[in-house]
């Protein structure tokens, strides 16, 4: 049982990474290719010399950028299968399809929004080098907040819905939540460093690819992991039915 | 659920599986060992995609971080 989770979750993880590397293609790469010219002009008329190139940019735009979907799909997509095996049968009567989707729900808020909102992806000649110690630090500190945040809020839920209902239930422990994640960003410090003159529209258009790629890669998690595992669900019942 | 009355010749699929059945769950004890490894091993996954050469370096070199660049930008981890 665990072990078809898992293989069904990475291989969903896999193709939602291949939907998303074509959302970084066709929004992502654009602005990745602005913001360098930006760097380059930039070090170009300070007259310092050029970087030597370790890995060429057709190399960064083709194999790094599908290597890095690929393996953080799978990656993602086999959590997630993990994920899914915790919380289905526990959250009330939801079949496959609908826990499925909440994981993935929850998953996307804890680990890309929850950070993403206050330290948002840059792209290149944003963000000061002397500063990536603390930014590393403070981003993943981020997700981790966003985990365990989300986590308690649904094991919170989960004992008020007797009491409360689903509906009372699910706005109380939305609201503490919302709460917490807002007092933590008022409290850690922000280290942005934009450059003089980026332009505004680069760093927008660049910023809501970062997190279109992030909603596709979740939203196809979600919702084919969801629809594959309710029809094996289904196969399973048809099969085991006496006669 | 409430389903709508089909002519249950028409979907013998859908007929099978009513009436829905409460989901089984998988005990914890049964899942716990995959969630250890599989946690484990997608944190190391995760930390070459994102993090390795950045703030912390584990192999000398830039070629990790310059090879995933686009990616990591594009991911939303810091880069440089």
């Amino acid at each position: 049982m665990m072990r078809s989770l898992l293989v069904r979750g990475m291989a969903v993880g896999l193709a939602a990474g291949a939907l998303a590397l074509l959302v970084a293609w066709l929004y992502g790469e654009p602005q990745v290719g602005h913001a360098i010219a930006f760097e380059e002009a930039k070090a170009h008329a300070a007259h310092e010399a050029h970087e030597a190139e370790v890995v060429s940019r057709t190399t960064q735009k083709t194999a790094g950028l599908i290597t890095a979907m690929a393996v953080y799909g799978v990656a993602l997509g086999g959590l997630f299968s993990i994920a899914f095996a915790f919380a289905y049968g526990r959250l009330g009567a939801l079949g496959a399809r609908a826990t499925a989707g909440l994981v993935a729900l929850a998953g996307f808020v804890a680990v890309e929004l929850v950070p993403f909102l206050k330290y948002p992806a840059t792209p290149p000649a944003v963000g000061n080098p002397g500063t990536i110690g603390s930014r590393t630090t403070l981003y993943f500190g981020m997700t981790l907040l966003g985990i365990l945040a989300t986590t308690a809020a649904v094991i919170v839920c989960r004992r008020l819905v007797p009491r409360l209902g689903v509906w009372n239930a699910s706005i109380a422990t939305g609201a503490g939540f919302a709460v917490v994640v807002a007092a933590v960003y008022r409290i850690t410090p922000k280290p942005d460093a934009i450059p003089e003159h980026f332009p505004a529209t680069v760093l927008w258009d660049f910023r809501i690819a970062s997190l279109g790629v992030q909603a596709v890669l979740w939203a196809t998690l979600g919702l084919a992991f969801g629809y594959l595992t309710e029809r094996a669900f289904a196969k399973r019942r048809t099969a085991t039915a006496p006669a | 659920m409430a389903q709508s009355a089909v002519p249950s010749a028409a979907q013998p699929r859908e007929s099978a599986a009513e009436p829905r059945p409460v989901p089984l769950r998988l005990p914890v004890r049964e899942v716990l060992p995959w969630a250890v490894f599989a946690v484990v091993l997608g944190a190391v996954l995760i930390y070459f995609v994102g993090a390795e050469q950045g703030a912390t370096s584990l192999f000398g070199g830039t070629w990790v971080h310059e090879f995933t660049h686009d990616g990591r930008h594009l991911l939303g981890f810091p880069c440089h």
